[in-house]
């Protein structure tokens, strides 16, 4: 079966204002906004017969804004855009990294960060350097606006805790108090473009002047039904220093805060060892 | 109905709007030179230019081009008149079955950089089943520059 154009219904609100009272009005529509993801299950007859919520014609959530806080940026804002803002790149390197490997060029300029969250799939590039952030996800809907903090919007595999109706406006994300010591994106996949994440990972680590951990943030994406901060191995490092016997105790409590499966891309076993190799190789680089 | 311009041409659509442009394209338009591959936005065949950025066309609902400026191959030059991209694709072997070529020709005709690394990077998201890139690349690294590709 393919996707049947002739069975659809499209929505197309030309202003913010208008989505939200059109959403209010048909809450069993899907928003729809670069389409990457959702096109791709179209195509292959799996959606037929929705109404979709386009959002392309709204021109108010496409902007990068610098607020006093840090960044706000606009739920249609695309990878591309993320990948190549100056102030995104300077303030929160991670993120802009991240956007570079979601799919390739031509998936960069169409995908957006809002509609990645909304698709919350656990293989999402973006989000474990957003859960290292600590990014909130601003919303809004007939009833009002809400923030939701990044790792309490998503509710399971390609579930969020959105509700009918509630669109999302803007991701922010706070400067961070003081620059880090070091950090790490890695996105292990089988292909250089286009592949969909083994394992991603985003880390932060702050020192103290004599080498013990201040904080450490980890997050891991493909390794749970949404993405995760390893927080007892980032509870355990705490004012300690960074030694071998102290990396291999993180890496053995990494399993705490993950529960990885076996599918099409990979294995339990194989997302396990070089997720712990990653947070190794980050602790004693 | 749509309004969108196509190779430089205004043309309007008056059929429903879930269609996808690569659809839209070839079987309204008669634009056949823009490839389906896989359908999934994986392979890179169905690249055209949107607003003058590489784009999976497979999965853009014709609506959403709306007042939108799109490019395909047959907007680069045409059987007699080749433009440079296209000429070095011909003298360099970059085309075996050819079905890969119009996406990627869409791609490396908005490269800015285009030394060897830079086009292998900025054609990471397309596939060829046939030639193992190297004519591939190399069509694109020995374009002559200065003039519009």
């Amino acid at each position: 079966m393919r996707g049947a154009p002739l069975s659809m219904t499209v929505l197309r609100p030309q202003s913010a204002e208008e989505a939200v009272s059109l959403f209010a009005d048909n809450p069993s529509a899907k928003p729809l906004a670069g389409g990457t993801d959702y096109m791709v299950l179209w195509n292959m007859g799996g959606a037929n017969g929705q109404c979709l919520l386009d959002l392309s014609g709204v021109k108010e959530w496409r902007t990068i804004r610098k607020t006093a806080a840090g960044l706000s940026i606009g739920a249609l804002v695309t990878h591309a855009e993320l990948r190549d803002d100056p102030v995104l790149r300077r303030e929160f390197p991670l993120l802009a990294r991240a956007a570079a490997v979601v799919g390739a060029e031509q998936i960069q300029n169409r995908g957006t960060l809002g509609g990645n969250i909304a698709n919350a799939s656990p293989a999402a590039d973006t989000f474990p350097a957003l859960a290292v952030y600590e990014a909130t996800v601003k919303t809004v809907s007939r009833k009002g606006t809400r923030s939701l903090p990044l790792l309490q919007t998503f509710s399971g595999v390609k579930k969020t805790n959105l509700e009918p109706g509630e669109l999302i406006t803007a991701i922010d994300i706070p400067y961070l108090p003081k620059r880090p010591h070091r950090q790490l994106f890695r996105k292990v996949g089988t292909r250089a473009a286009m592949a969909i994440s083994k394992t991603v990972a985003a880390a932060l680590v702050w020192l103290e002047r004599d080498r013990t951990v201040c904080e450490l943030r980890f997050a891991l994406g493909s390794m749970a039904p949404t993405v995760r901060r390893l927080k007892a191995a980032e509870e355990f490092v705490k004012g300690k220093r960074l030694t071998a016997e102290v990396a291999a105790v993180a890496c053995e409590l990494l399993k705490n805060d993950v529960s990885p499966i076996d599918d099409i891309r990979s294995t339990a076993e194989y997302r396990l060892r070089v997720s712990r190799n990653l947070l190794s190789d980050f602790l004693l680089s | 109905m749509i309004s969108l311009t196509v190779n430089g041409k205004k043309r309007n659509y008056k059929g429903p709007p879930f269609k996808r442009l690569i659809d839209v394209l070839r079987e309204d338009f008669g634009l056949t030179g823009t490839k389906e591959g896989c359908g999934e936005g994986e392979c890179g065949a169905c690249t055209v230019l949107l607003d003058g950025k590489p784009a999976a066309s497979c999965l853009i609902p014709v609506c959403q081009v709306q007042g939108r400026k799109v490019e395909t191959v047959e907007g680069l030059g045409n059987p007699e008149r080749l433009n440079p991209l296209q000429k070095s694709f011909a003298e360099h072997a970059g085309v075996q079955c050819g079905f890969c070529t119009p996406g990627i020709l869409m791609t490396a005709s908005r490269m800015k950089k285009t030394d060897a690394e830079s086009v292998r990077i900025g054609l990471a998201g397309h596939l060829c089943r046939c030639t193992g890139y190297m004519h591939i690349v190399e069509s694109v690294t020995k374009t002559p520059k200065g003039r519009k590709r």
